[in-house]
């Protein structure tokens, strides 16, 4: 076992981090006004109120422009494959469940072609968190519609207006069985803040999906469109245990969008609980190689 | 029978669903308990009831390379069994039948009809399995047995199902038997026994042993014929030996959740087939840039696309080799058998261990779902294990960690998330020593070209640890023979035949695709007389590989590509045609429609 629960207990008393610990080797590279900026300080304001060290943490992403997010964020990071950073996760999750295992991508990354995962991802109850800086539009390409693109927006590969209905982050999570759900609010840093605490300590998947615009190409979803629109679904006397009222509120789009907590189930379970291999040993990836003679001997019995 | 060793070949033949794994287990466990080699190919469709099904055992008391040109005895379960395979029966062969549902047709001379009256041995038992269980009782008879070995094991397999059914099975076996005694003629030689006793196990049970062995602990899997075994194996035995056994979404979650796993120091591993392998793809290529160590196995089966699922075909070589964009170090072996398949999956780990990058295993459907006999003192369940420069314990000094170390020998000491004192960024953008991306904003064309070199010479000295092929057979022949993987078994058995008609043959068989002995093979290909390319592919794959690799131009060529496996004498009689000018490119007809 390479974690030390004990010295680092002690370290922690001693050594309080502060969120620009949290900063990577080089700064970010988004455009100036990006919605991320605001995503990856909270995660930094985040790490620090949970007491959490960089070497405790992976950072797992796709690519794009919020996927970048890994090499401007001090932990240990995966900059993977596009729509594929939940699959690599849970495998780096099941094989470490010590870990904290943050997860950070687009609209596109996760909702588009990764699709699939995201819906696996949710049923499966893994014990990690997944942040989209959901900006509806796909930025580092230089702006094509995403999968939250409004129905009827003019993108670069939708001149005339998208022919396609927005998918809904946060339903989808809630019917394919994710246990945390909320949306945030890239320009709403103490918000987004406590709910990244809230999602990092839940135990299961957490989808934290923010609102994060792109200054650049998305000239429909801008701060001011924004802006009169968002509401804190804390202050609708919301039940987030009630999965239709959360359905509900988060279909509201309009004059009205909330963000918030929109649902939680406490103690359903993790994939890491329910899975017997994990019951005991630590990570598998520190358990010591090869078989036991007993373990040899069964398999040839079996085979005679 | 051959004269000179004990060597009988059994088939069963019927539709799926209609019970013929069972009575093939049953005899399977006699051989192999007995002490006897066998070698079973089962040869099936992709149907779960109707259908042919033709699983054929070859027992000898000697290793038993294939499944053999013929069959000795026949049990036709079905009339379309008897339809297909009747006139390929020689004389001194036996054909078991039904006789209550099944007409023989017209046979060769010398051919012993065995037809049992199922009903009246059974008192009219309605049970449509009855029949497989008398005709196991008449090949007591026709093979030497002691009937009271099929009735231990008759015992042992229906004891579950209560005393009553134990019964009922025993009596019919009895009364099929007791009947063949009364009605047919016995083989001359009664079987015989080996020295001891043999384990017995399919490619695929051979592949996933061998990863437990070397200690993967995570392994996951989308299903997919024919290396669904692997999945199946490797669930049924996850929790005893603790490895984490996922079914994902995808091939392409499969994969990239393996590398996951991977990248926290875990031994790792995937199998699937072609077309699985094609969403895996960019994986692939992920690993090598990430330089994470993980093993995919691509179980063959006919392509293209779907293809024929439960056929067999060395058709993905190419596609092994191009899997990816881009241009990394990659480890691809072709194993010959199911005891090769076992040991190369620890040699495979330690070596994408040491170098860090993807390995790649190429089986098919003849290696993986082929079930062989081994003996048991062959199967080294405690490989060495190696896992290269790993680093797993805090770091205790406050050196900075470069991940990729631009190093002498490419090689970068690795260490694993949640490590103190090594925190770093793996990506599959280019990126510097220190994790930090130079594909995007800070691009810059010499650290691209030493990341590149120092990826490319990474595996400067891996032919240190990789065997060269070498020739089988004797060293002066009149013609080589030139294999890869599974083809193996059926070329070394077409050699000895070749002797035996005063063509004296040898035989190249090729493991280590990448690395490829390019000296090694040059200088044994070019002191060789006539050189023959055997392959189960259509437009000779490996050939074109090993030409681009050596330069070497090889006109003669045996190739199949109609989704059965080569029979040794296909292999023999395209050497003789060859030999004798008919051809350059020899393709045999395959008359046996299964």
């Amino acid at each position: 076992m390479v974690t030390d629960t004990a010295v680092q207990e002690a370290e922690r008393t001693v050594t309080k981090l502060k969120a620009k610990d949290f900063n990577g080797k080089v700064d970010p590279d988004w455009c100036p006004g990006c919605g991320d900026f605001g995503v990856l300080s909270s995660l930094q304001k985040a790490c620090v109120d949970l007491e959490l060290h960089p070497h405790e943490i992976l950072t797992v992403s796709g690519i794009g422009c919020s996927s970048n997010f890994p090499g401007f964020f001090n932990s240990y990071g995966m900059h993977t494959l596009h729509g594929r950073a939940l699959p690599f996760a849970t495998g780096a999750k099941l094989a470490n469940h010590e870990l904290t295992v943050i997860v950070t991508g687009g609209d596109g990354d996760g909702y588009g072609i990764g699709g699939n995962h995201f819906t696996h991802l949710a049923r499966r109850n893994v014990d990690l968190t997944y942040i989209v800086m959901n900006n509806q539009i796909y930025g580092l390409t230089v702006g094509q519609t995403s999968p939250t693109s409004e129905f009827g927006m003019k993108t670069k590969s939708t001149p005339f207006g998208s022919l396609e209905t927005p998918l809904n982050p946060i339903t989808a999570a809630i019917m394919n069985g994710a246990t945390f759900v909320a949306r945030g609010y890239s320009a709403d840093p103490k918000g987004l803040t406590d709910l990244l605490c809230q999602a990092i300590q839940h135990k299961g998947f957490s989808l934290v999906d923010v609102f994060s615009p792109c200054v650049t190409f998305n000239k429909d979803n801008t701060y001011d469109w924004f802006k009169p629109r968002v509401k804190k679904l804390e202050d609708e006397e919301h039940d987030f245990h009630d999965w239709k009222a959360a359905c509900e509120q988060a279909l509201v789009w309009g004059e009205k969008i909330y963000y918030g907590k929109f649902f939680q189930v406490e103690k359903k379970p993790t994939l890491n609980d329910l899975e017997p291999v994990l019951n005991e040993g630590g990570p598998i990836c520190f358990r010591e190689l090869g078989l036991a003679k007993e373990q040899a001997k069964k398999l040839l019995e079996d085979m005679m | 029978m051959n004269s000179d060793k004990y060597d009988f070949v059994i088939s069963i033949g019927g539709a799926a669903g209609q019970g013929i794994a069972a009575p093939g287990d049953v005899l399977a466990w006699i051989f192999v308990r007995r002490g006897l080699h066998l070698y079973t190919y089962n040869a099936y469709q992709s149907i779960i009831r109707g259908g042919h099904i033709f699983l054929t055992f070859r027992v000898s008391t000697e290793k038993v390379y294939n499944h053999g040109d013929k069959t000795d005895l026949l049990i036709c379960l079905n009339q379309d069994t008897m339809d297909r395979h009747l006139k390929h029966m020689e004389p001194g062969s036996w054909v078991i039948y039904n006789s209550d549902t099944i007409k023989p047709g017209e046979a060769q001379d010398g051919v012993e009809l065995c037809g049992i009256p199922v009903k009246e041995l059974s008192d009219n038992n309605r049970n449509k399995l009855v029949q497989n269980t008398g005709a196991l009782g008449v090949c007591m008879h026709i093979l030497g047995l002691d009937f009271g070995i099929l009735e231990d094991i008759l015992t042992k397999q229906f004891i579950r199902k209560g005393q009553t059914v134990v019964d009922e099975n025993i009596g019919v076996a009895r009364a099929a038997c007791d009947y063949a005694v009364a009605n047919f003629t016995p083989c001359s030689e009664a079987i015989p026994e080996g020295e001891k006793p043999q384990a017995w196990w399919s490619g695929n049970e051979a592949l996933a042993m061998g990863g437990a062995c070397a200690g993967v602990k995570f392994y996951a899997a989308y299903p997919m014929s024919p290396a669904t075994g692997v999945l199946h194996w490797m669930a049924k035995y996850a929790r005893d030996l603790g490895i984490m056994v996922r079914q994902v979404e995808d091939e392409i979650g499969v994969a990239t959740m393996a590398i996951g796993a991977a990248a926290t120091g875990t031994r790792a591993m995937c199998a699937t087939s072609g077309g699985g392998f094609a969403l895996m793809t960019e994986a692939v290529g992920s690993a090598g840039m990430m330089e994470i160590p993980v093993v995919m196995i691509n179980v063959q089966r006919a392509g293209p696309s779907t293809g024929v699922p439960t056929k067999t075909e060395q058709g993905d070589l190419w596609q092994m080799l191009g899997a990816s964009q881009g241009d990394f170090p990659r480890i691809i072996v072709a194993p010959k058998d199911a005891l090769d398949a076992f040991n190369t999956v620890p040699e495979l780990f330690n070596l994408v261990d040491r170098y860090q990058c993807p390995g790649i295993i190429i089986s098919d459907l003849l290696i993986s779902e082929g079930r062989s006999s081994v003996d048991p003192d062959d199967i080294n369940f405690h490989p060495n294990i190696d896992l290269g420069e790993l680093i797993t314990k805090h770091s205790t000094n406050g050196d900075e960690y470069l991940r990729y170390k631009n190093t002498e020998s490419g090689i970068s000491p690795r260490a694993v998330p949640g490590l103190k004192g090594y925190v770093h960024v793996m990506a599959t953008d280019e990126q510097d020593e220190d994790g930090v991306l130079i594909s995007d904003e800070f691009t810059n064309p010499v650290k691209r070209r030493m990341m590149v070199e120092k990826r490319g010479r990474k595996m400067q000295d891996i032919f240190e640890h990789v065997a060269a092929p070498e020739i089988e057979g004797p060293k002066e022949a009149d013609v080589t023979l030139v294999g890869w993987g599974s083809t193996y078994g059926v070329i070394h058995e077409a050699v000895e035949q070749l002797k035996t008609e005063g063509i004296t043959a040898n035989h190249l068989p090729i493991k280590w695709i990448v690395p490829f002995h390019v000296k090694e093979i040059m200088e044994i290909l070019s002191n060789c007389k006539k050189v023959i390319m055997v392959e189960n592919n259509y437009s000779g794959q490996f050939y074109r590989y090993m030409r681009s690799e050596t330069g070497l131009n090889v006109d003669t060529h045996i190739r199949k590509y109609d989704g059965e496996p080569f029979m040794p004498h296909q292999v023999t009689n395209g050497v003789k045609e060859i030999l004798d000018g008919e051809t350059e490119v020899f393709v045999p007809e395959h008359k046996i429609m299964v």
